[in-house]
């Protein structure tokens, strides 16, 4: 056993041919991601979980709720538990890799991290697009049911953008805590338990509640889900909101994921 | 093969590992030995690209590890057989694996196959896994994309000696067919069973590499003899020193040279052997500073 100091080249023995080794596709790895969601008993009762809600509270509101419910209605309806629930998933994406040290895999067989990091975003965001497509379906077949006579005013696709945009927020929100954290239980915490605090004090605070309308992105946001277009301070206010609470949690995640040691 | 140089890691004052250099050869299995905390996984997560070395580089295969596109085809890696999803089964955690690179899912059925996890044992959730029974699972996972390099830390933790013997023929021959393995272990017996080299490391350094017969060459004799003082008076006549070990004694004569007094004194020897306690003694004196029991020396050694 000698330690030379020649690099082992091509020819060598020992040396490993890899110019027929190709990564793993973007696709591949999102595809990946999405089957580690549904693959634990915890993953896969989230999903059933928010879907059966879904449907649940749809259900309630058309039988005991008032008569001339319209697609706008079922579909906030849907936004509600969705909006709750999505951004859980999305904690669960990132931390479960440390929790359950599966990073240990993950990052061995694929070393560049950044790459694993998008692909768990791009994830969240399809759970996100498949549950808005859900509570569209639900909507759609709601609304001649109850029978209300404007039940698609106010339909648009600026406003179903919108409606994406709320849930993608609040996904990304959820991802940016756990990545920041990377512990599911405090970051599933943090998320609820601080824009509470600021929408709490937002609430009491009546005198600086316009200006505390800058940073309470949890509040600012759900105007996203109402039907009538919003203004230009209404996008600033949630701009604010969203790097305060999105960017920048999620530039820290992104930093200490990178630079980590994963063990 | 691998090739670790001046690989160096500190946390803060401590160092964890400290300029080690070795060579892991293809047709080998390289033992990295040492007792715990020594810096062996740490120097292994250093190879895989998990731990940022401060100082120096490995390649495995000629390639920083990094810019392997698809790793797992070509190293397998098992840094810790507990770190899987305690609620995926067996197989879905090799199902995992493969999608990510790009394997077919026949191949989850070969690797269970190869490591003898049966087809019941591969539908429960890792939970309810016995450690030798993540063990074989973690190998599995390794060799799925068949790699020509092994990385495994502690793969034999756990495993009953039916399991480590198991695990001897598969790396043996593993290497046999050309293949790179480097194993840690805290376990001496362990290690000598399976590795053709040893590095062994002990506080972040390399105190000794080599093949098992160089590091035991100048151990020296170990003999016990019904008349043992007898023995010990006349081999010192013959300006042979030898020291009381355990229940023997041991000298830095060749075992001839101590057969040969007693042959001429008529001294029934009743154990004359290489003295394996060098390689042990080594490993011992590395490991007391790291452990909490002490252990006593062969008396006044």
């Amino acid at each position: 056993m000698s330690t030379a100091t020649a690099p082992v080249q091509a020819g060598d023995p020992g040396y490993i041919d890899i110019s027929e080794s190709h990564r793993p596709s973007f696709l591949r790895l999102v595809g990946v991601e999405i089957r580690k969601m549904t693959d634990t008993k915890a993953g896969l009762w989230l999903l059933i979980v928010i879907g059966a809600v879904t449907v649940i509270i749809n259900a309630a509101f058309l039988i005991w709720g008032p008569d001339d419910l319209t697609f706008n209605d079922f579909l906030q309806f849907s936004g509600m538990p969705q909006g709750i629930l999505l951004p859980v998933l999305a904690v669960l994406l990132v931390t479960q890799e440390w929790g359950q040290r599966t990073g240990l895999v993950t990052f061995s067989l694929v070393p560049h991290r950044g790459r694993v990091l998008v692909a768990k975003l791009a994830a969240a965001i399809v759970f996100v697009l498949a549950a808005f497509a859900v509570a569209v379906l639900i909507a759609t077949l709601l609304t001649p049911i109850s029978g209300a006579s404007d039940g698609w005013d106010g339909v648009s696709v600026g406003w179903l953008s919108r409606s994406i945009l709320a849930l993608v927020i609040g996904a990304v929100w959820g991802y940016a805590f756990g990545a920041a954290l990377l512990n599911s239980a405090f970051a599933i915490v943090s998320y609820f338990a601080v824009p509470m605090v600021v929408s709490i004090v937002t609430a009491i605070w009546t005198s600086a509640q316009e200006k505390l309308l800058w940073f309470d992105l949890s509040t600012s946001s759900t105007r996203l889900f109402e039907s009538d277009s919003l203004s230009g301070e209404e996008w600033a206010q949630i701009g604010t909101g969203v790097l305060l609470w999105v960017a920048l949690p999620l530039a820290i995640g992104v930093w200490r994921i990178l630079r980590a040691e994963i063990k | 093969m691998i090739k670790v140089e001046n690989l160096t890691k500190k946390y803060g004052d401590f160092t964890a590992v400290n300029d080690i250099s070795f060579v892991s050869q293809p047709g080998r299995v390289t033992g990295f030995l040492g007792p715990n905390g020594a810096g062996k996984s740490t120097s292994m997560r250093m190879m895989v690209g998990l731990t940022k070395a401060d100082r120096g580089s490995v390649t495995i295969g000629g390639h920083n590890y990094m810019d392997i596109p698809n790793p797992g085809q070509h190293v397998g890696v098992l840094l810790d057989a507990s770190a899987q999803h305690a609620g995926r089964t067996g197989r879905e955690v090799l199902a995992l694996s493969a999608a990510t690179m790009g394997l077919p899912a026949s191949r989850v059925d070969e690797m269970l196959h190869l490591v003898s996890l049966t087809d019941n044992e591969a539908k429960r959730r890792v939970k309810n896994y016995s450690l030798g029974m993540r063990q074989r699972l973690g190998i599995a996972n390794a060799l799925m994309g068949d790699p020509s390099v092994l990385i495994l830390d502690e793969p034999a933790n756990g495993l009953d000696p039916a399991g480590i013997r198991w695990m001897r023929g598969l790396l043996k021959g593993y290497a046999d067919r050309g293949g790179t393995v480097l194993l840690s272990s805290h376990l001496l017996h362990e290690v000598q069973m399976i590795a053709d080299d040893l590095v062994m490391i002990g506080r972040g350094e390399i105190v000794a590499q080599g093949t098992p017969e160089e590091l035991l060459r100048d151990s020296g004799t170990f003999f016990r003899a019904l008349e043992a003082d007898q023995l010990v008076t006349a081999l010192a006549e013959n300006g042979i020193e030898a020291t009381p070990v355990a229940d023997g004694f041991r000298t830095d004569a060749e075992p001839v040279q101590v057969g040969k007094v007693a042959a001429e004194r008529q001294i029934t020897l009743v154990e004359l052997k290489l003295a394996d306690g060098g390689l042990e003694d080594l490993f011992l004196e590395l490991t007391a500073e790291t452990q909490r029991e002490t252990y006593t020396e062969g008396a006044d050694k």
